[in-house]
């Protein structure tokens, strides 16, 4: 089928690439180990790990984490691509996402989206603003229906949003 | 209780008798309001008999499926001399579905304590609790309450003085709906793809890790330690309709309606009661249409079928829909039906883990066709494409994901046809512009 609304193409690095499985990086990642039976479970930690440090998951730290977790980096591609919350790309300083699913959208969620693109000036789905503050995407059901519609700023969970409220909303985000 | 709205009169709270309370989020606002005195009591009893206890309760699985939630336990092996697990399932992510996020965020010790309970009745030393990823403020809530668990001594070695071993890690999910499936779940565990697998082996049998697992939903853990407090006769007696769906269950109502919000009900309270009386009905100068009673992977009932509906897993079914997750999604006579059913096949296409071939195919061509007749170029004869398609994605597949895409495009062509027949007759203008 078509892309996915919001999808981008895989990012690539711009300076030569930094491990972040050092000092207490590492050391919070081996203390992981002793949570699973084996070191393969701690590839979403691990992944959820570099986003936090690095905003994206680059190819070069899927070989870095492959490499850590003593898995091939193909397979670590597999599971990083499977998922979508783990960034393929850079990303604006503040991630949006909007649930424009059914209960949400029978609400007004895709009157919301769209007054979020205007006010962010990203114009599109899954593009950056020109300033690089926001990127903004559709997300599949937040799981906060009776609370239409809402939204994700980074790790902000923001109900009962409306057209209305975005400019306010994005003020303290900048 | 309704939250975010006061208790109504016609509901029955005990999972949320609490919610809205942040002082019931901290372990001593929990231990003040009653709190861990049923893992004590549990700790107490023999793990066969906590079993035994929640198989004569009723209870059954509030994820969806509806599975007798003793019976499961009931499957774990005895003395296998493998590690055991219990997983909890707080992956959320049925459209139209908002109670576990309820659960965890004002109830967490609620849920650690089923956890705990559970664990110790399977003879599983480990727990995890996979959280969706986009969870945020429930895995912050879940995080922190662990952690005062731990420092209280109700997980970890010696849990309350028994001797009894749970930990309880929590897995945080990275977006995927099917990862809610618990097979597809478990992989996520194991660091990988959130493909579901084949069954059998079931999870007793050969789960996380290859050792015997149980996976329970969050309200369903959130239950048990009511049942070990009050018994179980007490929950069975919780019961209006049939006597094969007892206790109490979180409706999440929401889409068109004036109050959307968790309403927590006696199983078999009629759905009127749910829909109209406690959610509000419909919003001023509209009638309501349509009713998707069990999330959105449930075939979709008209308000005729709604009107005399009782709400338990037999009741549901009598109407050819299913309970599910009681994830009710009302539709009023603004809702374009045709554009709902698009937007929901759009929702299970993108969330399709692609490994079948019917619904790696079928999530796709059915949006397509469906969006090809919201563009005013549909013909006649796709309705019946649609049908054939959607027979095609309907239990031939690993997982019922494909199944549940077909459902309400099924329920849809058949309850609102000349909705269907306006797009493609050109009586009606195009929803969306041309490709």
């Amino acid at each position: 089928m078509s892309a996915t609304p919001g999808a981008a193409p895989h990012g690539h690095e711009t300076a030569p690439y930094e491990p972040v499985f050092v000092g207490p990086a590492l050391s919070k990642l081996e203390a992981l180990f002793a949570q699973y039976p084996t070191k393969q479970a701690c590839l979403l930690p691990a992944l959820w790990m570099v986003q936090d440090a690095r905003g994206w998951v680059s190819e070069s730290a899927m070989a870095e984490v492959a490499d850590v977790l003593g898995l091939t980096p193909a397979f670590v591609k597999g599971v990083v691509t499977f998922y979508t919350m783990y960034h393929l790309h850079p990303v604006g300083r503040h991630f949006i996402q909007v649930c424009t699913t059914s209960p949400c959208g029978l609400c007004g969620a895709e009157d919301v989206r769209d007054a979020i693109l205007e006010a962010t000036g990203c114009e599109e789905l899954g593009r950056t603003s020109p300033d690089g503050r926001f990127t903004v995407i559709e997300v599949e059901c937040l799981g906060a229906c009776g609370f239409a519609t809402p939204i994700l700023i980074d790790d902000d969970f923001i109900e009962s949003v409306t057209a209305e409220r975005v400019p306010a909303l994005l003020e303290g985000y900048e | 209780m309704g939250y975010p709205h006061p208790i109504h009169p016609k509901e029955t709270p005990v999972l949320s008798t609490h919610f809205g309370d942040a002082a019931a989020r901290s372990y001593a606002g929990w231990v003040e309001r009653g709190g861990y005195q049923a893992l004590r009591k549990a700790l107490a009893m023999t793990p066969n008999d906590v079993t035994e206890e929640v198989k004569a309760s009723g209870l059954r699985g509030r994820g969806g499926a509806g599975f007798p939630c003793g019976l499961k336990w009931s499957f774990m092996p005895k003395n296998s001399g493998k590690p055991h697990y219990l997983v909890c399932n707080a992956d959320e992510s049925e459209p139209g579905t908002f109670k576990d996020r309820e659960i965890m965020r004002w109830t967490p010790h609620a849920l650690i304590e089923g956890c705990a309970i559970a664990a110790y009745a399977i003879g599983a030393e480990r727990c995890y609790v996979y959280i969706r990823g986009e969870f945020t403020e429930p895995l912050r809530i879940m995080t922190t309450a662990i952690e005062e668990a731990y420092a209280n001594g109700v997980l970890g070695t010696n849990v309350m003085g028994s001797g009894a071993t749970i930990d309880m890690i929590i897995h945080r999910g990275a977006g995927a709906y099917i990862c809610g499936e618990e097979t597809a779940l478990m992989n996520s565990i194991e660091g990988k793809r959130g493909n579901p697998r084949i069954k059998p082996p079931f999870p007793a049998q050969a789960g996380v890790f290859g050792m015997p697992t149980t996976v329970n939903n969050v309200e369903t853990l959130a239950a048990v330690p009511h049942i070990v407090t009050r018994g179980a006769a007490w929950y069975k007696g919780l019961c209006l309709g049939s006597d094969k769906s007892t206790g109490t269950k979180l409706f999440s109502v929401c889409g068109q309606i004036q109050r959307p919000g968790n309403y927590e009900v006696t199983m078999g309270t009629p759905m009127r009661d749910l829909v109209v009386d406690m959610a509000g009905g419909a919003r001023p100068g509209r009638t309501l249409k349509a009713v998707i009673p069990g999330g959105s992977s449930v075939p979709i009932m008209t308000v005729a079928e709604m009107e005399d509906c009782v709400c338990d897993y037999e009741g549901v079914m009598a109407k050819g829909s299913m309970l599910g997750s009681g994830g009710m999604i009302v539709m009023d006579d603004s809702a374009d039906m045709v554009y709902q059913i698009w937007r929901l096949a759009r929702f299970y296409a993108h969330e399709s883990c692609a490994q079948c071939t019917q619904c790696r195919q079928g999530t796709a061509w059915t949006t397509k066709i469906l969006e090809r007749i919201l563009r005013g170029q549909g013909e006649q004869k796709d309705l019946q494409l649609l049908m054939d398609l959607s027979e095609n994605m309907t239990g031939k597949t690993i997982c019922v994901l494909s199944d549940s895409c077909a459902a309400p495009i099924v329920s849809g062509i058949q309850k609102f046809p000349e909705e269907f027949e306006a797009y493609i007759s050109k009586r009606r203008q195009p929803a969306l512009s041309p490709a």
